[in-house]
């Protein structure tokens, strides 16, 4: 009982296609408030719808999702934060006008939320580029305005997918330490899709590892070191390597069986 | 920075080059009779350009209150079809079936010969300037729905999942995400009916009306005054590049992100 209550994700049995196409299959999944959980899978198992249905931008075909205690769609529309593959940067406003999007969606004039976001962009190493429109920005810079934009909506359960898929090596590097100290310093429960092992296992508490369409849990990992400040220390060392090595032959498995 | 003036310089002055050289040789052969010979006309149906440019001077008056009827028609006619055709972009875009039902509708009505519908027009509504207007709308209001539309749908759905996800009404949607992104779009098509509003605007008065540039050309024929019948034709493109002109510096005032 004391556990369903502290469970701030819980998905049951939830399956999802479109038509004729399964894309999930029976998935049970739960996560701790302020636990980030990382999915990876091979291209096209679903994690991205998976990471749709948790935000209540659809309902699943059959199961049951639970955010914060809601399971209707719109009540985990109201709890979670979807950040989306590309950074979708609204050309046409500023920065710190993209960064308060939600701020003003939720009803705050254009200073107060230009001032809330203001702090953040300090905070964030964002600080002088509030004005520069998105097209001004690096990459990296734009990642970070788009996970800005996302946690300032302040919703309890943020849903990130691929976050830095469309990085350099070196900047993605970067931005995941950039994540990990955010996350330390304004934790939040945080479902995180990636396709990149390393990634998931240095930001996340727990990894679980999907299988190819139609998506089902085929493992799951503890993280030896979630988001140490010492991201290069953390991901050489030995008992990271075989969290590593266990995912991957999880991730290889789950090929071989198509 | 030179280059960048060079390629402006020559934008300008090569056009300019090339119309000066133009009318200097028409000058020159309608000057020594050299057209009317060719074609075995009296030199008065064959007016150089000083003639014509002295006969735009001496009607300047005349002129200019014709072209004020036409200003207005193609003024009046392009706002209706603003109107009524971002009103009908913005329905058909938020009803499906609304856009299954009339997009047919609004490309056959693409299909009317105006020429055909015009002297109607004259018939029901009389000479004054409300069938004009009509039939600019109705010319204008094509281009404009239909990249109005066109520019509705250019919205990215992730896009959208992103703002459903940060508490974005409908209204905000389309406020700060829809909107701004068929104004580019909207622009092209207000841009094509500008171009041929003027066309509209002198053949509804070619048909029958009380004033404008149209009228003026048409009654100057029946009197063989060449000279004025080309001053006013000087006069309606003058006006019709002066408005594309607008529309572009428009354009680029409010689409700042391109």
């Amino acid at each position: 009982m004391r556990q369903d209550t502290s469970m701030q994700l819980e998905i049951g049995g939830v399956s999802h296609s479109y038509g004729d196409l399964c894309t999930l299959d029976s998935l049970d999944l739960a996560g701790e408030e302020h636990e980030v959980l990382g999915l990876v899978g091979p291209s096209g198992c679903g994690k991205s719808t998976l990471l749709e249905l948790i935000c209540g931008l659809q309902e699943p075909s059959a199961g049951t999702i639970s955010v914060g205690g809601a399971t209707r769609a719109e009540g985990r529309l109201g709890r979670c934060a979807f950040m989306p593959q590309r950074d979708l940067l609204l050309p046409w406003y500023s920065a710190i006008d993209n960064a308060a999007l939600a701020l003003r969606n939720q009803g705050l004039g254009r200073d107060a939320a230009r001032g809330a976001a203001t702090g953040l962009f300090e905070r964030f190493g964002l600080a002088g580029f509030e004005a520069a429109r998105p097209a001004e920005l690096s990459g990296g810079m734009r990642q970070r305005v788009a996970f800005l934009r996302t946690l300032i909506a302040g919703k309890p359960v943020l849903a990130l997918d691929e976050p830095f898929a469309a990085l350099d090596a070196i900047t993605r590097a970067e931005m995941q330490e950039w994540l990990a100290a955010a996350l330390r310093t304004d934790p939040r429960t945080v479902v995180l899709v990636t396709h990149d092992v390393e990634e998931a296992l240095y930001l996340c508490d727990r990894v679980a590892v999907l299988s190819a369409r139609p998506g089902r849990i085929v493992a799951e990992l503890a993280s030896p070191h979630p988001r140490t400040p010492e991201r290069d220390a953390a991901v050489t060392d030995p008992e990271f390597i075989a969290a590593r090595e266990e995912a991957l032959q999880a991730l290889r498995g789950s090929k071989r069986t198509l | 920075m030179s280059a960048k003036g060079t390629t402006r310089w020559r934008r300008v002055l090569l056009p300019g080059l090339l119309l000066a050289a133009l009318i200097g040789l028409w000058q020159i052969a309608a000057s020594t009779g050299a057209i009317a010979d060719a074609l075995d006309l009296q030199d008065f149906l064959v007016p150089s350009p000083a003639e014509i440019a002295s006969s735009l001077w001496e009607n300047r008056g005349l002129l200019a209150e014709n072209a004020w009827v036409t200003l207005k028609e193609i003024l009046l006619g392009i706002l209706c079809a603003l109107v009524v055709g971002v009103g009908m972009a913005v329905l058909m875009h938020r009803w499906q079936l609304l856009r299954d039902a009339a997009y047919p509708l609004i490309v056959a009505s693409q299909t009317i010969p105006i020429v055909v519908i015009s002297p109607i027009l004259l018939v029901w509504f009389g000479y004054g300037i409300g069938p004009k207007i009509f039939v600019v709308a109705l010319i204008c209001f094509f281009p404009i729905t239909v990249n109005a539309l066109d520019g509705l749908r250019s919205v990215d759905p992730e896009a959208v999942k992103m703002m459903r996800s940060l508490d974005a009404s409908r209204w905000q949607r389309f406020r700060r995400v829809e909107a701004p992104a068929a104004l580019p779009s909207l622009f092209t098509g207000v841009k094509i009916a500008v171009v041929v509003a003027p066309i509209a605007a002198v053949f509804a008065e070619w048909v029958g009306a009380d004033a404008g540039l149209g009228r003026l050309i048409q009654s100057d024929l029946a009197y063989y005054q060449v000279a004025r019948q080309f001053a006013a034709v000087v006069v309606l493109s003058a006006m019709a590049l002066l408005l594309i002109g607008l529309t572009t510096l428009a354009e680029r005032r409010v689409v700042t992100w391109r």
